[in-house]
């Protein structure tokens, strides 16, 4: 997929970045939120950019769970699974999911449609439990309510 | 361009607003309360109504009143009229709601919450003896859900940056940093450090230093910081500048996590309007001292909350925590002296300098001056976020503000201060709001989350949810944290599952005393917190659980599913090639 993003385009987006301390972690973010994901051929730019090895980049981006290596799916949807939303239902919300994509964890749907996140907090804990669908939160789900969102996407 | 200056304009425009001929609609919007709940599309549907009927109206977006129960809650002032309240509002009801009150004056009763003004309307009840209102004592939310986030005139108007002025023109930074010592702040982060005298070991040095506010927040069950950056911006900022006048610092850093684009936008929003009015930058007010902000995102990682983790993300590599010394005091961002305070910390600071340090010490207790900012969720009738005096008891809080436990339910337990705080039993009921009560009680006041657990959650079922957070969320540096916290996951698993022995517990509890002997930072040091509190008040429901008896049936019932790790030997496994990129610089041969 690399060859979709040529270095000259990723080096513009870093070069542009709208954090005024440029560091490998702002360079990281800015591309994932151009592109969505980290292409092969960032690390490369990023390190040339930053003027450090590509050990140090990759570093980085091995380590905040955010960083993605592969395109998102359409959706992008995310299941709470923080103690709030467990007490709440979050678990029933994780097992609705996963049979209605036919998946066993998170991860990526195969045709492409869903990216399925479970995360530790999405901070809105009075509204538990939660869901999160291209970043708008959805609060006081109960499977029911999940079940016929879930459908309308799919 | 001079305070007295601004603040003139200010005050005409808060004029305007206030007593103008046109109404003001406030919708109360943030990330917990409004826009989980769709307060944007309400916001949309009012603009549409008032163009629509040809209505000249004034619609602001504030910050929230804590009730998030009642989200969203809007309120309308009428010239000449005191604000009306309504709660439950949504895109669908809003127009219903308000239609009738601004063209016929006629108060729609459903959803009615109440009038806040000096004179009350006949029929309505004052918003101010709603109980999730009567019992908050706002210092640090004072302008949550008064005055507009993006407007520093509002803020201004509100007596904003009085506190910077008078630091500026009418303090040395000693006098500043005594103040704020003499009012016995002390850090909202968790470590409940004296805010004063951290500041006074920042070294006496020439050159760049840094202000470091730390609003990470990953804590399940807190949302105050971000709460505080979506209400109210300016609060912070204000305290962020004079917290570096009083240190001699140069530099400020905001530190969100990235995907918090409420906090993030309206924080970036607000150090630019500071900026255009003066106060931020070079020569602020006129008084010689200069002081950059700017807004740093890190990724997700729990971990990068923590003080030396937070500047090696802010430097852009792996938030893994740095051993200790050198403390950030002396050696901190890039090597530079640095100060790290909690949002909540430094929203107190403006308050305290405008009003005086023996104001602030008249409220809360002996130890704990000032406020806690409590934030309720979990089995609760009211889940909110509320500014309380410290040395109010928990079970006040739940019962008066929370309203209680709904359905009839009993209390079981409660998890404090973030999921490393721990778990205290029904019988806390009586310990106080204040860092040192609570310490003694076996838990932490920390950020300030409570969850409320019935007795629908076995013991076991909460604990091992919090254990799967806090191994989900090591960031690996210190052997005894990344995989004593594995291990202590899979037994409690075990445990949930009914094949525990009792011989497990002692080996979890060395497994504990082994973290908190080897971690360089309080996620492994204090990573056996929540098994050992839960076990302290409820061995019971583990030596039930171990016989596959569950007490209540949860452990079966809610089936999590751990997320496997999205790092890259995941992406390695799917694509099934090795990434090998060639190496730049440093050691190898190109």
């Amino acid at each position: 997929m690399s060859e979709d993003y040529k270095d000259e385009y990723i080096l513009d987006i870093i070069e542009n970045q709208h954090y005024t301390t440029h560091t490998i972690l702002s360079s990281l973010l800015t591309v994932q939120d151009d592109i969505g994901y980290l292409p092969k051929n960032s690390i490369n730019v990023v390190a040339e950019f930053m003027d450090v090895s590509i050990n140090d980049v990759w570093g980085v981006a091995s380590f905040y769970l955010n960083f993605r290596f592969d395109p998102p799916g359409k959706f992008n949807l995310e299941i709470c699974w923080g103690p709030s939303c467990h007490i709440g239902g979050a678990s029933e919300l994780q097992q609705t999911a996963l049979k209605k994509l036919k998946l066993e964890n998170q991860g990526d749907t195969d045709d492409g449609k869903f990216t399925l996140k479970f995360n530790t907090c999405l901070g809105a804990c009075p509204q538990a439990p939660l869901i999160s669908i291209d970043h708008k939160l959805y609060g006081k789900m109960n499977s029911k309510k999940f079940s016929k969102i879930m459908d309308e996407l799919i | 361009m001079s305070y007295e200056s601004l603040k003139n304009d200010s005050d005409k425009r808060w004029q305007e607003l206030t007593n103008g001929n046109v109404p003001w609609i406030r919708v109360s919007d943030a990330m917990c309360c409004g826009s989980s709940l769709g307060s944007d599309e309400i916001i949309e549907v009012l603009k549409t109504y008032s163009k629509a009927n040809n209505l000249s109206i004034n619609i602001d977006t504030v910050g929230c009143h804590g009730l998030c129960y009642a989200g969203t809650i809007i309120d309308v002032l009428l010239p000449g009229n005191p604000r009306v309240f309504w709660g439950y509002i949504t895109p669908d009801n809003v127009v219903k709601t308000v239609d009738s009150y601004i063209t016929n004056n006629k108060i729609v009763k459903q959803n009615l919450l109440g009038s806040l003004g000096e004179e009350s309307i006949k029929g309505v009840s004052n918003f101010t003896d709603l109980p999730g209102v009567k019992y908050q004592s706002r210092i640090a939310l004072k302008n949550s859900g008064n005055i507009a986030f993006n407007d520093i005139y509002q803020y201004i108007a509100n007596d904003g940056f009085s506190g910077l002025n008078k630091a500026l023109n009418s303090m040395s930074s000693g006098d500043v940093i005594n103040e704020v010592k003499n009012s016995g702040l002390r850090g909202r982060g968790g470590a409940a450090f004296p805010t004063g005298v951290k500041w006074s070991f920042m070294a006496n040095s020439n050159g760049k230093k840094y202000i470091l506010c730390n609003c990470e927040e990953g804590d399940p069950g807190a949302f105050n910081d971000k709460g505080i950056l979506e209400s109210d911006p300016f609060t912070l900022i204000e305290g962020m500048i004079i917290a570096g006048y009083a240190t001699n610092s140069t530099n400020g850093y905001v530190f969100i996590r990235h995907g918090h684009e409420g906090p993030i936008v309206r924080t970036e929003q607000a150090i630019k309007q500071a900026y255009e009015n003066g106060l931020l930058g070079e020569n602020i007010l006129g008084s010689g001292f200069s002081f950059d902000i700017e807004v740093s995102l890190t990724g997700d990682s729990y971990v990068a909350g923590e003080e030396t983790a937070l500047m090696e993300s802010i430097e852009g590599k792996s938030s893994r925590p740095r051993s200790r010394p050198p403390f950030p005091a002396a050696y901190g961002v890039w090597g530079h002296p640095s100060t790290i305070n909690n949002v909540k910390s430094l929203s107190y600071v403006a308050e305290i300098i405008r009003n005086g340090s023996e104001w602030f010490k008249s409220t809360g207790t002996e130890s704990s001056s000032g406020t806690a900012i409590v934030c309720l969720s979990g089995d609760i009738a009211n889940p909110g976020m509320y500014e309380v005096e410290m040395g109010l008891s928990i079970g006040d809080v739940i019962e008066k503000l929370g309203g209680g436990i709904p359905g009839g339910r009993k209390l079981k337990m409660l998890q404090t201060g973030g999921p490393l705080g721990g778990v205290l039993g029904s019988d806390s009921l009586k310990v106080k709001i204040d860092f040192d009560e609570m310490a003694k009680a076996g838990a932490i006041l920390g950020s300030g989350g409570i969850i409320v657990v019935d007795d629908r959650t076995c013991a076991v079922d909460l604990t091992k949810s919090l254990v799967a957070f806090c191994q989900y969320e090591s960031c690996g540096k210190c052997f005894p944290c990344r995989l004593g916290m594995t291990h202590l996951l899979e037994i409690v698993e075990k445990i949930s599952r009914g094949e525990g022995k009792i011989e497990d517990l002692a080996l979890m509890n060395k497994i504990g005393k082994n973290m908190q002997a080897g971690s360089l930072c309080g996620h492994g040091q204090l990573g056996y917190n929540p098994i050992s509190s839960a076990l302290k008040h409820f061995q019971k429901d583990f030596e039930e659980c171990m016989n596959g008896n569950c007490p209540t049936g949860s452990c079966e019932k809610r089936n999590i599913v751990f997320p496997i790790n999205t790092r890259p030997n995941a992406w390695q496994a799917k694509t099934g090639q090795v990434y090998q990129g060639k190496i730049k610089t440093g050691t190898g041969d190109e």
